[in-house]
C-alpha cells in the first residue's frame, strides 16, 4: 500500500474544472514529480491533497484512510506538510517565527527543538539569519526557509510545488540536494510539481505528466528520460 | 502648566489606545471596523457597577471578571454575527458590526437605564508631583495599566505561538490555513483580544466619564482616527496617533477652551486623511513593496 494514494480526483473552482479526475500515488520514502505546464492543475492537486481545495469526486488516502476534506489542521497532524508555490514566506514574521509556524499542529516541545536543529543544520543560512525578517530574505534563502516550514511540520509526505521557480541555477542544484538528503536520511516521501522538465526527471523515481486537469503521461523517470521529446511536447517547448 | 497638560493628555491618550489597539488587531486580521468596540467598553464599564455595587465584591476580583466577561462578548460576537457573514464584503461586515453597536446601545439603555451613572470608584485628584510635573493619581493608575498590557500584548505577540500564529494571520491568512494554523480559532481570539482591551478601557474610563450607553461613543471615533493613523495596522503607530490625540485635544482644551477639546481631535482626523490616507505606518504602503 502506497502511503498517498489519489483515486479519480475532481477539483473545481466554481464552473472552472480545475483537476477532473487523477489517479496517483506515492510509495514511502519515494520521490515522485508532478509535471505539467501552467495552468494544468498541478497546485490545485496539491492543494486538493492538503485540505485547502475541496474536491468534489475521487478519493484521497493516507495509509489507506480517507483524508479528502479534512481541514489543513488535521492533514498536517496527519504527517502531509506543503511548500507552496511562490514560497509564500510570512514576509513580517522572523526567520525563526516562520519556522515555528511550521510546528503549529504539534505538540512535542523536544521533537520541535531538533527539527529546528536539523533545519539549521541543513540550510546554515537560516540559523544564521534567523532573527531576520522573512521578507528580508532572497529568493533562494526563501525557498530554503518555505522547505525548513515544512520540514518542521515533521511530515511523513512533504509536497513542493515549484521549488525551482525563479531561482539561479546553482542555488536550484543546492536546493535539490538538500531535498535529496531529507528523503535519504529521514525517509520523507516527496511529491514535486516542477516545470522544469529536466530537474524532476533528474532527481524523481516516477513522474505523472498532467494536461488540463488529466494525467497524460506516467511512467518511471528512468523511461521517460528515454522520450523526453515526448514529455516536453506535452509541457509546450520550455527550459 | 505646560507639563502638567501634556501628562494628563497622555494619560487620556493611553485609554484612547486601547480601543485603537483593538480596532487594529480586529481590522488586520478580519479585515472589520468594528463599530462595537466602544460599546464593549461601555458594557464592561457597566458589569464593573454591577460587581462593584451590587455583589459588592472588591476592584480586583471584579476586574478580572469583567474581563472575562468582555472576552466572551468579543467571542460571541464572532460567533454569532460575523463568522456566518465572514465570506462577504467589507461593507456588509462593516454595517453589522453597526448593527451590533446599536444592539448594545439598546440593551445597556433597557437594562441599566438611559442616564448616567457615577462610578463607584474614583480617584483623588490629589496631584503628585513626577519629575517636578503634577500628575493627579488617577491618571497615575491609569498610564501605569495601560503600560502594563502594552507589555502583556508585546509579550504575547512576541513568544507565545497563538500570539505569532496571529500575526501569521494578518500576514497572509491564506498560507497560514495551508500550514496547519486554524485560522477560525485564531479570529475568535482575536475578538476575544478586543473584549480584553475593551474591559480595561471601559473600567479605567468610568471613573472619568460616567458610565452611560454613549459613554463611549467620541473615544470610539478618536481610538479609530488613532488606529487610521497606523494605517489600521501598526499597533506601535496606532499607540503613537492615540497619544498625539490625547496630548493635542488637552493642550487645546487648556490653551484655547473646553469646547476645543473634541474639535482639535476632529481637526486632527481631518489633517491626517488629507495628507496621509494611508496612515503614517499604512498597510496599502506596505503592501504595494
Ligand atoms: N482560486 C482560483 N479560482 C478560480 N480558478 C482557479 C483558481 N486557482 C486556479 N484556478 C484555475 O484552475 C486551473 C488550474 O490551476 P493550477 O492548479 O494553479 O495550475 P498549475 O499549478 O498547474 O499552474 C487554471 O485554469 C486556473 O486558472
Ligand atoms: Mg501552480
Amino acid at each position: 500500500m502506497a502511503l498517498l494514494e489519489l483515486e479519480n480526483v475532481e477539483a473545481n473552482y466554481g464552473a472552472v474544472r480545475a483537476v477532473r479526475g487523477i489517479s496517483l500515488s506515492v510509495p514511502e520514502g519515494a520521490i515522485v514529480a508532478l509535471l505539467g505546464a501552467n495552468g494544468a492543475g498541478k497546485s490545485t492537486t496539491l492543494k486538493a491533497i492538503c485540505g485547502a481545495v475541496r474536491t468534489h469526486a475521487g478519493r484521497i488516502q493516507l495509509d489507506g484512510k480517507p483524508i479528502a476534506n479534512l481541514s489543513p489542521n488535521q492533514i498536517v497532524k496527519r504527517g502531509v506538510a506543503l511548500v507552496p508555490e511562490g514560497r509564500k514566506i510570512f514576509k513580517d514574521l522572523t526567520v525563526k517565527e516562520n519556522l515555528a509556524m511550521g510546528a503549529y499542529a504539534r505538540g512535542d516541545k523536544a521533537g520541535i527543538e531538533a527539527d529546528y536543529r536539523v533545519v539549521f543544520d541543513l540550510f546554515p543560512r537560516l540559523e544564521e539569519r534567523q532573527r531576520q525578517l522573512g521578507g528580508s530574505l532572497s529568493g533562494g534563502e526563501q525557498q530554503m526557509l518555505a522547505i525548513g516550514r515544512g520540514l518542521l511540520a515533521r511530515p511523513r509526505l512533504l509536497l513542493l510545488d515549484e521549488p525551482s521557480l525563479g531561482l539561479a541555477p546553482i542555488i536550484i542544484s543546492s536546493i535539490f540536494e538538500a531535498l535529496r538528503k531529507i528523503n535519504r536520511e529521514r525517509g520523507t516521501a516527496l511529491l514535486v510539481v516542477e516545470q522544469n522538465v529536466h530537474l524532476a526527471l533528474r532527481n524523481a523515481s516516477f513522474a505523472y505528466l498532467l494536461q488540463v486537469g488529466r494525467i497524460v503521461v506516467e511512467g518511471p523517470t528512468e523511461k521517460l528520460r528515454a522520450d523526453k521529446e515526448i514529455v516536453e511536447s506535452y509541457m509546450g517547448v520550455r527550459h | 502648566m505646560f507639563g502638567q497638560q501634556v501628562m494628563s493628555g497622555l494619560a487620556t491618550g493611553s485609554l484612547y489606545a486601547l480601543t485603537a489597539v483593538a480596532v487594529v488587531v480586529v481590522f488586520r486580521n478580519t479585515r472589520v471596523i468594528n463599530l462595537a468596540q466602544g460599546d464593549f467598553a461601555m458594557i464592561a464599564a457597566f458589569l464593573g457597577i454591577v460587581f462593584l455595587k451590587n455583589f459588592q465584591l472588591n476592584y480586583y476580583l471584579m476586574l478580572p471578571l469583567v474581563i472575562l466577561c468582555s472576552m466572551l462578548l468579543g467571542v460571541l460576537v464572532e460567533r454569532l454575527v460575523m463568522r456566518p457573514i465572514a465570506d462577504t464584503d467589507w461593507l456588509t461586515l462593516f454595517t453589522a458590526t453597526l448593527g451590533v453597536y446599536y444592539i448594545l446601545h439598546g440593551v445597556a439603555g433597557w437594562v441599566w437605564g438611559r442616564d448616567t451613572k457615577a462610578f463607584p470608584v474614583t480617584f483623588d485628584a490629589k496631584p503628585i508631583s513626577v519629575f517636578g510635573t503634577l500628575v493627579s493619581e488617577g491618571h497615575l493608575f491609569n498610564m501605569a495599566w495601560a503600560v502594563c498590557i502594552g507589555l502583556v500584548l508585546f509579550l504575547f505577540f512576541k513568544y507565545t505561538k497563538q500570539g505569532i500564529a496571529m500575526r501569521a494571520v494578518t500576514d497572509d491568512p491564506e498560507t497560514a490555513k495551508l500550514m496547519g494554523i486554524p485560522v477560525r480559532f485564531i479570529v475568535l481570539l482575536t475578538w476575544a483580544m478586543a473584549g480584553f482591551l475593551a474591559a480595561f478601557a471601559g473600567i479605567l474610563l468610568a471613573p472619568i466619564v460616567y458610565v452611560s450607553p454613549e459613554m463611549m461613543d467620541e473615544v470610539l471615533v478618536k481610538g479609530y482616527v488613532a488606529a487610521v493613523f497606523g494605517g489600521l495596522y501598526s499597533i506601535p503607530g496606532a499607540i503613537l496617533g492615540a497619544l498625539m490625540i490625547g496630548v493635542a485635544e488637552n493642550l487645546a482644551g487648556g490653551y484655547l477652551g473646553a469646547h476645543y477639546k473634541t474639535a482639535t481631535a476632529f481637526a486632527m482626523i481631518v489633517v491626517l486623511l488629507t495628507f496621509r490616507p494611508k496612515g503614517l505606518f499604512g498597510i496599502q504602503a506596505r503592501r504595494e513593496i
